[in-house]
């Protein structure tokens, strides 16, 4: 059975999500039970695969029986299996938070919303399990596709939004394709074990390296690092909270897992770091992207743009901590892959909650977080920890990691700025925690004065309902246990690859 | 001679550079959003005709193998003869994946019609600057 579930884990959400699709007509409820049963079977798959491949073991799936370069295969390592654990986890947290969302605001459109998640987890479950590059080009579009169409249903701005990020990722994606391309012409192959054999030999062919670059500037505009941005924050702001959850944790992320992929598996390290000096130029610019990102966290009030441009920090941190090229850069890199997922999670639906409760997006006339809504105000604080980097939260160990890294290969200016959005993230959340968290006490108690100050007082504003609250808490959960199993994770899984 | 040499010799590739370089003048200098779509379709247009031109071989015949060939006797399939059908395979998935997301961009466009009745996009943006919440 183990191996066989490579290929079940793209199959099963692929089949499912025609499956929830179509049972909307029957029943109104059969879409989240179909969802809940693929993505728990998916969950289950991976848990078991990151298992298996502990301390550097291998599964291979061909499909169809038809071995590379004839078919496509799928290549389960360590690396792929946590980021596997991360996605299949998160989308099954997130279903009860989606459900209760979709009860409220698509009443009649349950089956294609469940139909549309159920697709973007196989795209990037098959973009994380694929060992041949042109299949993962195809479920890198499936994926956009359905992230597309998910965010474009929320409010009246999402539309727009949504078109503006499908006319830049589209690009991006095509970019990549480009790279294959050249990849293509130069080794004849596709399946990225074969590849990985052979361009060292090509190392100095002009092709391949304009196919390195075609392929990373793909990959990275759609991960949103910092000049190729532009299409996150419009995005991750306006889309409905229901697809939120899944969306903004995860595509970036992946696509961080595409580019380590390129780097370890097919392009090899020597390409990367010691041709041209990449590493140099690579690192400084992902440092300017940290700092000007966090800038702009800074800048805004509106409490979704904040979050969107603090994703956008944390695409700068994986990028340069992977382009430092140590071990201790990828090694925190990869940490962060998973400790970010979890993070953000965490942050967008407590955020989601926050906004939806109080029909308000900009931080400064929210007042009182605390009182209306412990418990989401607490996975808040623990998220907004995380990501300042304080022990015993994730981000913490991943922060240190990166910063030894920085360290390490003497690029000062990264680790700088790594400690600079750090302070700078300190700012950010305190000022939330101490404007919002609370409501005044001292001053302005007149209700024309709060009227005046733009302040809802008349809702009564209550918990967000049990199930959000459960998923919120146990990603609260979530970032403390994954922090504390960081050597682990470290021992068994990360030092094997490098 | 060089020159000439890069360009005669090489001429798939320049139209397939400038056909990308035209759609992204369209992606990034047209207002309009059903001309950013388009030149975004002229950009995939144009990597599936460099793939497609990557499988042409001198004197290549079309890659299926036909009875005939199957029933002479000592006759080995030589793959140098055939053209590489495996560029056009893969560039059929690419074809449906643009299709399917001019599909996708073209839903989008008419909901975002239909809620600033404009298809202008600074103009869109002034709306949106302004406040402007749609009638719906």
């Amino acid at each position: 059975m183990i191996h066989q579930l490579p290929g079940l884990i793209v199959i099963v959400p692929l089949l499912a999500s025609l499956a929830a699709a179509a049972s909307g007509w029957v029943n109104r409820k059969y879409p989240f039970i179909i969802a809940f049963l693929a993505l728990s079977f998916t969950a289950y798959a991976s848990i078991s695969m990151l298992i298996y491949t502990a301390g550097g073991n291998v599964l291979t799936y061909h499909m169809s029986g038809w071995a590379p370069p004839v078919g496509i295969s799928y290549k389960i390592d360590a690396l792929n299996a946590l980021v596997l654990t991360a996605i299949q986890i998160i989308a099954l947290i997130n279903l009860p938070v989606s459900n209760s969302y979709v009860k409220y605001g698509f009443e009649k459109k349950e089956a294609p919303f469940y139909g549309l998640y159920l697709l973007f987890i196989t795209g990037l479950t098959g973009i994380t399990a694929t060992e041949d590059a042109f299949n993962l080009y195809v479920l890198l579009e499936v994926s956009s596709l359905t992230g597309y169409a998910l965010i474009g249903m929320g409010n009246t701005r999402s539309p727009f939004a949504a078109l503006n990020y499908l006319i830049i990722g589209t690009i991006g994606a095509s970019l990549y394709l480009l790279g294959v391309g050249y990849i293509y012409i130069k080794t004849g192959t596709l399946n990225m074990t074969e590849m990985s054999l052979m361009l060292p030999l090509l190392k100095d062919s002009s092709t391949i390296i304009m196919a390195f670059c075609l392929c990373v500037a793909g990959i990275l505009t759609k991960a949103a690092l910092f000049p190729m941005h532009g299409w996150l924050p419009g995005a991750y702001s306006n889309g409905p909270n229901a697809s939120m959850g899944i969306i903004a944790p995860l595509t970036t992320k992946v696509m961080i897992y595409v580019l380590i992929r390129l780097g370890i598996s097919i392009f090899g390290v020597e390409l990367f770091i010691e041709s041209f000096s990449l590493s140099n130029f690579m690192v400084n610019f992902c440092a300017i992207a940290i700092i000007a990102a966090t800038l702009k966290a800074l800048y805004h009030t509106k409490l979704k743009k904040i979050l969107s441009y603090i994703i956008i920090m944390e695409v700068g941190y994986m990028a340069g901590g992977f382009f430092l090229g140590n071990s201790d850069g990828t090694t925190g890199a990869i940490i962060h892959i998973i400790n970010d997922a979890a993070m953000t999670f965490c942050l967008f639906i407590a955020a989601g909650a926050i906004t939806s409760k109080f029909l308000e997006e900009d931080i400064r006339n929210i007042r009182g977080i605390f009182e209306k809504m412990p418990f989401t105000s607490l996975a808040f604080a623990g998220g907004a920890l995380a990501v300042i980097g304080i022990p015993p939260t994730c981000g913490f160990f991943s922060k240190w990691y990166l910063i030894k890294g920085g360290f390490g290969a003497g690029q000062y200016l990264f680790a700088g700025a790594l400690i600079f959005s750090s302070f700078i993230n300190a700012v950010i959340f305190f000022r939330i925690f101490e404007k919002s968290f609370f409501s005044d006490k001292n001053h302005h108690k007149t209700p024309e004065n709060l009227q005046a100050q733009n302040i809802n007082t008349n809702k009564q504003i209550s918990e967000a309902p049990l199930s959000v609250v459960v998923p919120l808490v146990s990603s609260l959960g979530l970032i403390i246990f994954l922090g504390l199993m960081t050597g682990k994770i470290v021992e068994n899984y990360i030092i094997h690859l490098i | 001679m060089e020159i000439y040499e890069i360009i005669l010799k090489n001429y798939n590739y320049w139209i397939f550079i400038i056909l990308m370089f035209t759609g992204l003048y369209g992606v990034i200098a047209k207002n309009n959003i059903i001309k950013k779509l388009i030149g975004m379709n002229i950009f995939q247009t144009s990597i599936i005709l460099f793939y497609v031109s990557l499988s042409a071989k001198l004197d290549g015949t079309i890659p299926i193998i036909t009875e005939t060939d199957k029933h002479k006797p000592d006759t080995l399939i030589d793959a140098a003869n055939y053209m590489n059908p495996l560029p056009h395979v893969l560039m059929l998935t690419a074809i449906v994946v643009s299709v399917a997301t001019i599909g996708v961009a073209l839903a989008l466009a008419i909901k975002v019609y239909r809620t600033y009745e404009t298809l202008e996009e600074d103009e869109i943006r002034r709306k949106i600057a302004s406040g402007y919440t749609g009638e719906n």
